[in-house]
């Protein structure tokens, strides 16, 4: 479960106004361990899905697999349940949490 | 000698398959196109409405657990969250799982032949092959140990002939994850 989340904008300067927009990326999408999907059809969707090099892909579906979970993305709640609708639909077990 | 699926041009694959694994395919995924076929829970079709943005009508997982394993929660500790995220979701889900199950089948054909399958076809048959093993899968109890699984089930045992199909399913997937990845960057 080694993922960097991405990088929180923390504005220094501005901050004259009292709306200081804060990023909504505080969602997560987890990639759960199973039995039945082989480790190269996960890196390949994991590739084929997010864009990922083959590296990043292939190290997270070791996390996958040898962790039984690991975080594959981050962002917006809408994001991650199109992420999470995209993995079922890959036939990936999946699930979206609050990065809390 | 087993069939496995080829890289071809333009993202597409071919394979000629035997008469045994031909006629096991069929079978398969006739099964399976049944299974998504059923709405479960809810009664979408008193809500012609959501039925037609597809929407759908169940809030909770398929008692079914092969199904579940198919549509599973998106949230593992909100059921109410989860709830509307089916409702959102696994209509999508199913009609497009049925989709590449009714490819898979198409292209299949009544007959043995070499298929050839374009790129859209390939991933239809990739995501139609994940599925039947995930059902099987979770009929059988498969776990990683698949040789433990075996020795623990008697010579008899009719299991040993579906753990036989889902063996041959895990192969072909392999070869075709191969074949559309296979010396990528």
């Amino acid at each position: 479960m080694s993922v960097a989340p991405a990088e929180t904008v923390r504005p220094e300067e501005d901050v004259e106004t009292d709306s200081v927009v804060v990023p909504d990326k505080p969602w997560v999408t987890i990639v759960w361990n199973d039995p039945v999907n082989l480790m190269s059809y996960v890196a390949y969707v994991f590739q084929k899905h997010f864009g990922y090099p083959k590296a990043k892909a292939t190290k997270l579906m070791t996390d996958v697999h040898e962790k039984g979970k690991a975080v594959v993305s981050n962002g917006t709640r809408e994001e991650m349940e199109r992420d999470v609708e995209a993995m079922h639909g890959y036939g990936l077990w999946a699930t979206m949490q609050h990065d809390s | 000698m087993v069939a496995s699926f080829r890289r071809a041009r333009k993202g597409g694959v071919t394979i000629t398959m035997g008469q045994v694994e031909h006629q096991v395919l069929q079978h398969v995924l006739g099964e399976m196109l049944q299974l998504v076929s059923v709405e479960s829970g809810g009664d979408a079709e008193d809500d012609p409405l959501a039925r037609a943005v597809g929407i759908g009508t169940a809030t909770e997982a398929p008692e079914d657990p092969a199904l579940a394993r198919l549509f599973p929660d998106g949230y593992t500790d909100d059921p109410e969250a989860s709830a509307d995220f089916r409702r959102y979701t696994e209509p999508g889900l199913r009609s497009a799982k049925h989709e590449r199950l009714a490819i898979a089948l198409a292209t299949l054909g009544d007959e043995p032949h070499k298929m050839q399958l374009d790129a859209d076809q390939a991933q239809a048959w990739l995501g139609a092959l994940n599925d039947s093993r995930l059902v099987l899968g979770e009929r059988l109890g498969v776990t990683e140990d698949l040789e433990e699984l075996i020795s623990a089930l008697g010579e008899d045992d009719p299991r040993l002939a579906l753990l036989w199909v889902y063996d041959r399913l895990t192969y072909l997937q392999e070869s075709l994850v191969q074949a559309l990845w296979g010396g990528g960057p």
